[in-house]
Formats: C-alpha cells, sequence, structure tokens
C-alpha cells in the first residue's frame, strides 16, 4: 500500500519541475474539470459559511431569518455562551490528550524507525519488530474497542485523560514508524559510518545525524497525528464519563445533545473548536497538507 | 528533545560494527510495549472476549463457548449491518472516485487553482467528523436549513427520517470530508506523469478525453488502487459520523457493523456478541485490504521490506 505511493505525495509538496513546466500551455483548458472545480469548492465553502454566519446570529433571528442571509446585527452572544459553558477545560483537556498522546508516540517511533534501519541487517528480531508494526497498520482501533475497555478498566484508568492518551499513543505508533523510518532510510550510509568513525554513540547518532535530517518528516508526522488525536471520539466516547473529562469533539456532541434547539450556539461551539487548528492550518499550509498525506510515502 | 547525552570521546570497540543490531534494538522497545499493549494484546483479547457473555457492568467474565457467535450468526441483524456497511462503501466510492479523478486532473494543470483555492479546498479534511455531522444535522433541517435558505423544494426533505436520504446523507457527508483527500493523492500521481507522454499523444492528434483514457488512467493504476484501497477498508471503520449524524437511524437504516457493534457492547451491555461482530469487522477488513492488493498484482509489504 505504501511503495506504489512513495513518490505521490512528495510530488503533493514538491513538484518535479520537469515534468510540470510546459502541460498547461499543451492542453487547452479542461472545462469539465475546471467546472467540477468550482462546483465542489462551492459545495465546501457553503456549509463553512454558513456555520460562520450562523454563529453570529441570535437564537430568534436564527428561527426568523434567511439561513444564507447575514445577521444584520452579529452578536458574540453565542461565543459567550459557549465558552462559559466549561469549553475552556475541554480545550485544556484536547491539549493535554493531543500532546500527551503524540510527543510520547513520535519519539518512540522514531527510536523505533532508528533502530529498525540501523539494526535489521544483522538483527531478525528487529524485521519481526517492523514486520509486527506494517500489520498493526491494518488494525481499526473501532474493533479493539472492547479489549481497550476492559483494560483500561482493570489499569483503574477509567474516566481519566490518561484511558485516552494511552491508546491514542499506541495506535499512533505503526504509521509514525513506517513513515520515520522511510526517512531515516535515505539518510547516507556513508554518514553514519563517519560518525561511527568519530566515535558517537548508536544514541548520539541519533540525535546528532538522524534527528536532524529527518526533522521536517519529524514535523509533519506530529501534524497528521496531532489532528488525529485532537479529532478522536470514539476513544474519549467509551473510555469516559464525566464532564470534567471531556475533550472537545465529544464536549461538542454532548452540547449539541443538550441545546439543540440552540442552533447558533452549537455552530458557535463548532466554530470554537476548530478555531486552533485553522489558525495552525493558515500558518504551515504545507506542512500540514503533506502531513495529512504522510502515510503514504514520504 | 534535545536531550541528547554528550557522546563519548573514545571509538566504540570494533567488534561492535559487526554486530550492530544489538547496540540499537534497545531503542526499539518503547514502541514495541506500548503497541503489544495497546495494539496486539487487545487484538487477541477481542477474539477470546467473543467466546464470553460478559455484560460490561460485573467483574466476572464467563466463558461459554460459542453462544456469542451463535446469537450474533443467527441474529438477521447482522446481514443488514453487513449490508448496510458494503451500500456505504460501495456508494461512497463511487460517488468520489470520478470526482476526485477529475478534481485531481484539474488542480494538477492549473497551478492558479492550485495555489489559492486550495487553500479551502482542503479545510473538510480538517475538522473533526463529529464537527461536521453536528454542522449538516443542522444543516438539512428541513425548516431552518439550507433548503428553506436557498428556497429549493427538493432540498427541504426529512433527510434524516427517510432511511433511503439518510443513507445518501450518510455517504455524501463522507464524501465532503474525504474528496479533497482523494483529490490530493490523484493529483500527486497524475503529476509524476512524464508530460512527454501528453506531447506524443499531442502530435499524433489524440483529444483531451482520448488522452486521459490512454496516458492518464492506466498511468495511474496504482494511485487508483491505493485510494480505493483507503476509501474502501477506511469507509469499515465510519463511527464517529454515522453515530453523531444519524445513530445508525433511522430505525436501523444506516446501523454499519462499527455501530452495531457499538450498540450491542455498549448500549445493550452485550460484551461478547460485540466483539464477535468486531471480530468480523477485522476479517472482513484484512479480506478487503488483501483483495485490493492481488488487484495490484503486486505486493506493496513486499517490496516495502526490499530496503532492507
Amino acid at each position: 500500500m505504501t511503495t506504489m505511493l512513495d513518490n505521490v505525495s512528495q510530488a503533493a509538496v514538491v513538484p518535479p519541475p520537469v515534468a510540470r513546466r510546459r502541460r498547461p500551455r499543451l492542453l487547452q483548458y479542461n472545462w469539465l474539470g475546471g467546472l467540477a472545480g468550482w462546483i465542489w469548492l462551492f459545495v465546501v465553502l457553503l456549509p463553512i459559511y454558513w456555520i460562520v454566519i450562523t454563529s453570529f446570529k441570535l437564537q430568534e433571528d436564527y428561527y426568523a431569518t434567511n439561513p444564507l442571509v447575514p445577521p444584520s446585527s452579529p452578536t458574540l452572544e453565542n461565543y459567550r455562551f459557549v465558552l462559559e459553558s466549561d469549553f475552556v477545560s475541554y480545550f485544556i483537556n484536547s491539549v493535554i490528550v493531543t500532546v500527551g498522546a503524540v510527543g510520547p508516540a513520535v519519539l518512540v517511533s522514531f527510536m523505533a524507525a532508528y533502530a529498525i534501519v540501523r539494526g535489521s541487517a544483522a538483527s531478525r528480531f528487529l524485521r519481526g519488530v517492523n514486520g509486527l508494526f506494517l500489520m498493526g497498520l491494518a488494525i481499526p482501533l473501532q474493533a479493539v474497542i472492547i479489549p481497550i475497555y476492559l483494560l483500561i478498566i482493570k489499569l483503574q484508568m477509567y474516566d481519566t485523560l490518561g484511558a485516552i492518551i494511552l491508546p491514542s499513543l499506541a495506535f499512533a505508533i505503526p504509521l509514525s514508524v513506517l513513515v520515520l523510518s522511510n526517512f531515516v532510510r535515505d539518510v547516507p550510509k556513508e554518514l553514519f559510518e563517519s560518525m561511527r568513525m568519530d566515535g558517537a554513540t548508536e544514541w548520539g547518532t541519533l540525535w546528532r545525524l538522524a534527528f536532524p535530517l529527518t526533522r521536517p518528516a519529524i514535523v509533519t508526522v506530529l501534524i497528521y497525528q496531532g489532528l488525529t488525536v485532537w479529532n478522536g471520539f470514539i476513544l474519549p466516547l467509551i473510555l469516559t464519563q464525566s464532564p470534567e473529562q471531556r475533550t472537545l469533539p465529544l464536549a461538542l456532541w454532548s452540547f449539541q445533545g443538550q441545546y439543540s434547539v440552540n442552533i447558533p450556539a452549537v455552530l458557535a461551539s463548532v466554530v470554537l473548536t476548530t478555531l486552533p487548528i485553522l489558525t495552525l492550518y493558515v500558518l504551515g499550509r504545507r506542512q500540514l497538507l503533506s502531513g495529512l498525506t504522510a502515510g503514504f510515502g514520504k | 528533545m534535545t536531550i541528547a547525552p554528550p557522546a563519548p570521546k573514545i571509538a566504540p570497540p570494533a567488534a561492535n560494527s559487526g554486530g550492530r543490531g544489538g547496540s540499537v534494538t534497545w531503542m526499539a522497545w518503547p514502541a514495541l510495549v506500548a503497541f503489544l499493549t495497546f495494539g496486539i494484546v487487545p487484538l487477541i483479547g477481542v477474539l477470546l472476549l467473543s467466546f464470553t457473555s460478559w455484560n460490561r457492568l460485573s467483574t466476572d467474565i464467563p466463558f461459554t463457548g460459542l453462544d456469542s457467535w451463535r446469537s450474533v450468526l443467527s441474529d438477521p441483524g447482522l446481514p443488514h449491518a453487513l449490508w448496510v456497511t458494503f451500500l456505504i462503501m460501495a456508494l461512497s466510492w463511487l460517488f468520489q472516485t470520478p470526482i476526485s479523478l477529475l478534481l485531481g486532473v484539474f488542480i494538477a494543470a492549473h497551478k492558479r487553482y492550485r495555489s489559492v483555492l486550495a487553500v479551502l479546498f482542503f479545510v473538510p479534511l480538517l475538522l473533526s467528523q463529529a464537527a461536521i455531522s453536528i454542522t449538516f444535522k443542522a444543516l438539512l433541517d428541513p425548516n431552518f436549513g439550507l433548503g428553506a435558505g436557498l428556497g429549493f423544494e427538493f432540498l427541504q426533505q426529512d433527510w434524516l427520517g427517510n432511511s433511503t436520504l439518510a443513507m445518501g446523507v450518510v455517504v455524501f457527508v463522507v464524501s465532503w470530508q474525504f474528496i479533497p483527500f482523494h483529490t490530493l493523492i490523484y493529483q500527486g500521481g497524475i503529476r509524476q506523469i512524464p508530460a512527454s507522454m501528453y506531447e506524443a499523444a499531442q502530435i499524433d492528434g489524440a483529444g483531451r478525453v482520448r488522452q486521459f483514457f490512454s496516458i492518464t488512467l492506466p498511468q495511474l493504476k496504482y494511485t487508483v488502487i491505493t485510494s480505493s484501497t483507503l476509501m474502501v477498508v477506511g469507509s469499515l471503520t465510519f463511527f464517529d459520523l454515522i453515530w453523531v449524524l444519524t445513530a445508525g437511524g433511522p430505525g436501523d437504516a444506516t446501523r454499519a457493523l462499527a455501530v452495531d457493534m457499538y450498540q450491542r457492547g455498549f448500549k445493550a451491555d452485550l460484551m461478547g456478541p460485540a466483539s464477535a461482530i468486531a471480530v468480523i469487522l477485522v476479517l472482513v477488513g484484512l479480506a478487503l485490504a488483501l483483495g485490493l492488493r492481488r488487484l495490484g498484482g503486486r505486493d506493496a509489504t513486499a517490496s516495502q521490506l526490499e530496503g532492507l
């Protein structure tokens, strides 16, 4: 699954200049594609536009005015209401869970990727570990959620943020190892050799050679996994129950259940949960988009 | 993350260079332990639990042999859930693939569109399925939603109250989120095709449509297979989206395997049968992934390992 796309997402980030330069001239404008492009953009933007304008409407206006017309007197009332409904603490929970899961996951994955690339030739064990992670890519989280629930109960971690962190961490590992090992493998052998000649330990080589050279890949993996954990829903749903332990997607869902008639407030909560990601997206779009295709090569 | 200890100045013994495997093996352990505990152990666990009748609330997990399997396999709910899952899979593939391909071709050729509009184009990928589902739920409200706003009669329907329509909504919302992603994959694949192939076709007098079918599509074979594998295998695990959007309803119209498992396990407290469904989910996913890989005519994992 991975090799066939090895080059694809690379192209998404850095297009090969030679292959591209002349093609737009060569073909006349693709009307069908252009039409589809604009229509789909409209399909994507309409709901987003609607969320934003509605979140500034008063509840009474929502029922009384045309849904697509922006409010004549925008109000921040909904945002105030949402912020007063503990959204700040859900936000903090989400940050704790995301950082707590993704930081360690990428660290241990990087170490494992390094070990697999450097040691597999001599170690049957490491080849086995690599095979296990490749197989792990095929395990859907949903399918093993029941034993995870049991395990978390046995560990007496039910209804804690740790209960969300541990499985999220573990399930971020296979893909991270796969992507990072592809990158560590690209570090020229001579550099490893010269580090060894200089007397560096493997641990030193990991940090002083492999880490700087694979830093962009590490950032990409961090972003991709961060997004996955940030948006995670099933783990918090199953492994927590008290409102104090809610992360944003779950809080959004229960808020919607509780205030289903107050659509403007519900949509304000949608905007607020999405804002951090959108900010990141605006700041680092390239990195994020390559992050989204991280699983498919390098 | 700069916790690198200072490297010793003395070269390691020469023996170390031969068996390098030994000196790095420990670095794989933390990841291995974490994944074994929360990935592999639960995978074995779900199989074991499918032979029990754990009721979730008690600490006692009685072994009851094949009882759970018998009850699941004789329940008409299972073929229905399989059918719903298959329907969502097939329809979302049919809807997403042509559009993603078309958009991929367009975006690959038009840099301006890519750089300006693509910013907005990819936003759905960033949103959580919970947020997306909540938005569409409100947007599709027959009285106050989009239909009322645009004034189109056909949009003012009880989208989530009608079985057929609800299925359509699930497929559409899935596509709304993932078409940008598959477009990204396709445009990457398309940009790998050498321009010289198109030049040659141009000289031979092939038109745009002919070029698409004779060059673009055959060249994209592996991209199509990858994109399809992700769509098909991914659709097995749709839970957040369906749960928030329809909760499997109306009735059981959108009760796919993952939703069925959740309802049996965490709503009806029947963990044995729910585990059996989970095992089926894993097996179906594995069969589909292997089948699609065979379609590709080469073993991607094997070639992945060649570099070692």
